[in-house]
């Protein structure tokens, strides 16, 4: 919060500034509200404008050290109490401290008979009064427009509120007028004319049912100030006014790298995972996996000892935690341990500013060092692209500058190309992971790849995506012939690729068989023409023995038979010779 | 300041209780004209139509500021019939007769 001797400079002699101490509104207007002033803040009814007032007041008491007057035209003081103190504004114990001075000023057009001339002196009487007694710095008028409905005058009212907002000047307080808006003009009885230095617009639009608060400074005169329409929301805190502008693109980028939790995937990242502070979009359609990868990526944050805020717009956390669980993913330990807390809201719920604003309050309280988004598909709806666009670019910024890293998931709804989310955020997303579904042979499979990855080297692949018992698995798909197989098709090829190959081997053993048994066959014909060639060589050499025993014993019988006959030796040589 | 009168006796045209004493507070800011008219107007109506029967009270918001708060005064000046209740308020410096007489109730509007 901006301190005020740091705005005021005193040897230039610029307009003076005087804090209002509302985030956002100091930042916008450049210090705050023209000091010694008085500045107009007008709206629709229940825009805002008393609360803004009050919180001028109460900062202006506490923080600052000035004290305030508070002439409420349309509530008691006893009421004015009640209302802010669901902020935690003790008015009375500031009132008690003489910190601040509340004037319920009530007129009763009823009651009231007008009689020839009259002035408003009575007013800058009680206003003086309360000013002298506080030794008020700040004064809120709220509405003075009440006047007009209880005095039966506009001349003479007009003349005196004129002289009213100049007297206040020449006071030297800071004054807040509020007023109701008219038709086509600021406030209902056009009391911009009178306070012409500072304009503040506050808005309650109401689109698709949720209503947003803006605020816009219509005019600053003397200084330069933003003049788009900035987003504002109410809460518990007070009001918080949300400039988009006030952020750049010139944060510190990291070169330290986060795993994804998924190993594969971390391959796939170029071997590391993210970078820390990078924002992560996976998209994809209704059931590819998006909340289990950005589980994966809880997990393993919460491994690191780091804190992880989850922020859901789909589904309670005890669903998302039983759902997780039954993908081998628990998540409840971390969640006891105070590591990870989930923040669950219907997008509905308030509106794209709100949301922006109780996010960014939950990321400051809880300082996680990784926010997920699950899913920020929910926020666009046809009608508010822009600011759903808006939003997440804020978002988005804000976490880029605080170093953190975001995972936010898109639905892609079917019909649309899957290379587009519904808020355009594209542009601001360093790693977008594509979940898709792959549909083939009457059967769904889901795949992944690396759509963008700036700053290294991802892969090009497409991985089948597999969420198993023991968390998701990614896995080569089968590419051949017949194209990207996945799921029982990838299975069925590869089936088939075995049978083939088993086919393959079968028929190299049955050759091989067949060789054996012919070998055999040969082996056994010759063993048996040997067995043949034996018997016959056997039954030859018997022959001849037997020839051979005949010769002999012939030769023999034929000596005897010459013995017996006595015959002349050389007959029978020469018989023999014969 | 207080004054209290014993002029001479007139009816006025609405009814008046004869016991019946009125309450009248007039708040000024400093003798400015405006404050003179309004007393002189205001003595001069009392006396024709409720004599004997009020007192007036005129407050100085100049010289108690805080006063004004209890009335919820705003325009002055401010005539605040405090009795017979209900309280009525009259602003201006009371020189329309008729409307004084009427923001009185002591004449019925026509």
């Amino acid at each position: 919060m901006a301190k005020p001797k740091k705005i005021i400079k005193p040897a230039v002699k610029f307009l003076q500034k005087c804090p209002t101490g509302i985030t956002g509104l100091d930042e916008i207007t450049g210090g705050g509200l023209p000091l010694g002033r008085p500045t107009l803040v007008c709206g629709s009814a229940g825009c805002g404008k008393t609360l803004l007032a009050m919180e001028f007041l109460v900062h202006g008491a506490v923080e600052y050290r000035e004290p305030g007057v508070f002439i409420a035209f349309e509530e008691t003081a006893e009421d004015l109490a009640k209302n802010v103190a669901s902020l935690g504004f003790d008015l009375k114990a500031l009132i008690a401290r003489k910190k601040l001075a509340v004037d319920y000023v009530f007129i009763e057009r009823s009651e009231i008979e007008e009689t020839g001339e009259y002035d408003l002196e009575g007013l800058f009487i009680r206003l003086g009064n309360a000013i002298d007694t506080i030794g008020a710095k700040r004064v809120v008028l709220d509405t003075v427009e009440a006047l007009f409905s209880g005095l039966p005058n506009p001349a003479i009212l007009r003349a005196e509120l004129r002289r009213l907002f100049r007297w206040l000047k020449d006071k030297c307080v800071t004054a807040i007028i509020t007023g109701e808006r008219g038709e086509g003009t600021l406030t209902r009885y056009g009391i911009e004319e009178y306070v012409s230095d500072c304009v503040i617009v506050l808005d309650h639009r109401i689109i698709d049912q949720t209503a947003t608060r803006r605020l816009r400074v219509a005019k600053y005169r003397g200084s330069v100030h933003g003049t788009n329409e900035y987003p504002f929301l109410i809460d518990a805190q007070g009001i918080s006014v949300l400039p988009v502008t006030s952020l750049g693109l010139n944060h510190k980028v990291s070169q330290e790298r986060v795993p994804s939790g998924i190993l594969r995937l971390d391959t796939m990242l170029g071997g590391k995972g993210y970078f820390r502070g990078s924002s992560i979009l996976i998209s994809g359609t209704a059931g590819s996996g998006k909340t289990s990868v950005a589980a994966h990526f809880a997990d393993a944050a919460c491994r690191r000892g780091e804190r992880c805020l989850s922020f859901l717009f789909e589904e309670a956390p005890n669903q998302v935690l039983r759902n997780m669980r039954s993908i081998g993913v628990n998540l409840e330990p971390w969640v006891k341990k105070g590591l990870l807390r989930f923040h669950a809201a219907r997008p509905s719920l308030y509106g794209l500013e709100m949301h922006l604003a109780v996010t960014i309050r939950a990321i400051n309280q809880f300082k996680p060092s990784v926010v997920i988004v699950d899913p920020i598909s929910s926020f666009s709806t046809t009608d508010n692209s822009f600011e759903a666009k808006a939003m997440l670019i804020r978002l988005v910024d804000f976490l880029k500058v605080k170093g953190i890293t975001v995972l936010l998931t898109n639905l892609t709804s079917a019909g649309t190309a899957l290379e587009h989310t519904e808020a355009e955020i594209s542009s601001l997303i360093d790693t977008w992971l594509l979940l898709r579904e792959i549909e083939l042979n009457g059967e769904r499979n889901r795949g992944m790849y690396v759509l963008k990855s700036r700053g290294m080297a991802h892969s090009n692949q497409i991985r089948e995506f597999r969420l198993t018992g023991h968390g998701v698995e990614l896995t080569d798909v089968y590419i051949g012939a017949c194209g990207v197989l996945t799921g029982s098709a990838r299975l069925a090829q590869e089936a088939r690729e075995k049978a083939e190959e088993l086919a393959a081997m079968h028929d190299a053993e049955q050759q091989q068989a067949a060789l054996e048994r012919k070998r055999h066959a040969l082996e056994a014909q010759i063993t048996a023409l040997r067995a043949e060639f034996a018997a016959n060589e056997v039954e030859a050499k018997r022959l001849i023995l037997q020839s051979e025993q005949r010769q002999e014993s012939m030769v023999k019988e034929r000596q005897e038979m010459e013995h017996s006959r006595r015959a002349d030796p050389a007959t029978a040589a020469g018989r023999n010779k014969k | 300041m207080k004054t209290a009168k014993q002029p001479k006796h007139t009816k006025a045209d609405a009814a008046i209780l004869p016991d019946a004493v009125w309450e009248l507070r007039l708040y000024v800011a400093g003798q400015t004209p405006k404050s003179l008219t309004a007393f002189a107007n205001l003595k001069r109506i009392c006396n024709e139509h409720l004599a004997g029967q009020y007192r007036i009270e005129v407050i100085d918001l100049y010289k108690n500021p805080q006063l004004a708060k209890g009335d919820q005064i705003l325009a002055l000046p401010t005539l605040v019939r405090k009795l017979p209740e209900p309280v009525r308020k009259i602003i201006g410096d009371l020189s329309n007769t008729e409307r004084v007489l009427i923001g009185l109730d002591l004449r019925v509007a026509q």
